[in-house]
């Protein structure tokens, strides 16, 4: 591993594009049967377009854009906001850039800004990572 | 309906006990895309040096859909929250971790809903609920917070 600085972004981490069978599949493995995102008369009849990706679906590609970058084991904590709905068909692009490196728990830590866009420029996934230099 | 925000602020659920399945964990990896073969491939894990194959930072968040609280859960009409599975959306997610977590593993989870709050005059409703998962040692984990928004409109 290189020396991390303020201002490196993490390799783009892209993912999809998300169709009807990811979303089964998502719904199946992570236990999420909201019909929002699996049931599309449900998704229309509750005024949606259509069916829409669980948000912690993105948020799975956003863990891996992080773990491709540094082991899970140094990942200390992050936390996103999902700012819209992630539209089926999209393509998801994850980016992370480093903004800060501190001491934290009397270890080097990296502050990551994380973050998810649609093929179009949408910013679904707002979000931060604490992630361990060690 | 709005929520009562009085009746449920405070509630803790009862000890859910869960079990990390390796079948479910690669199974997810598949519906993820993962490409990382320690995700599903419990060789791989350990010639990376894990003991079996490692929970992904947001599985925790599974478990608890998987093992819904009789009291405090989100969609539950009984002893949870009631809420309308067509008027939810998911605003926040965060996770803190202290203790790695492999498949094979029993854990137990708590969630305490820990806000209820509205915007634009009750129009949307936000729940807060922070769930604690901690082993058979009564390690502490991973630490998850999440905010469910409730379209009331």
């Amino acid at each position: 591993m290189g020396e991390v600085a303020v201002g490196q972004a993490l390799p783009e981490h892209v993912c999809g594009p998300i169709d009807r069978t990811t979303l089964a599949l998502f719904a199946g493995a992570s236990h999420d049967h909201v019909k929002l995102h699996i049931d599309s008369d449900f998704a229309k009849a509750a005024g949606m377009d259509d069916v829409f990706a669980h948000g912690m679906l993105v948020m799975a590609y956003l863990g891996q854009l992080l773990t491709r970058w540094r082991a899970q084991s140094n990942l200390r904590r992050w936390s996103v906001r999902f700012v819209a709905i992630t539209p089926l068909h999209a393509t998801i692009h994850c980016r992370g850039q480093v903004v800060e490196i501190l001491e934290e728990g009397g270890e080097r830590v990296a502050r990551v800004k994380l973050g998810a866009w649609t093929d179009k420029g949408v910013q679904t996934v707002d979000g931060e990572a604490l992630v361990a230099l060690a | 309906m709005p929520i009562d925000a009085q009746r449920h602020i405070g509630v803790v659920s009862e000890p859910r006990v869960v079990h990390v399945e390796r079948g479910f964990l690669k199974f997810f990896a598949k519906a993820t895309g993962e490409t990382d073969p320690i995700y599903f491939d419990e060789a791989a894990a350990r010639a990376a040096g894990h003991p079996d194959i490692p929970m992904p930072p947001t599985y925790v968040f599974s478990l608890q859909l998987s093992a819904p609280a009789k009291a405090g859960d989100v969609f539950d009409p009984v002893g949870g929250l009631g809420v309308d599975m067509a008027r939810v959306l998911h605003g926040e997610e965060s996770f803190t971790y202290h203790h790695p977590i492999y498949a094979g593993d029993r854990l137990e989870l708590v969630t305490i809903t820990t806000d209820i709050y509205d915007k634009k005059g009750g129009a949307l409703q936000f729940i807060v609920q922070e769930t604690r998962c901690t082993n058979g040692d009564a390690t502490v984990c991973v630490e998850a917070r999440q905010v469910t928004v409730v379209r009331n409109g």
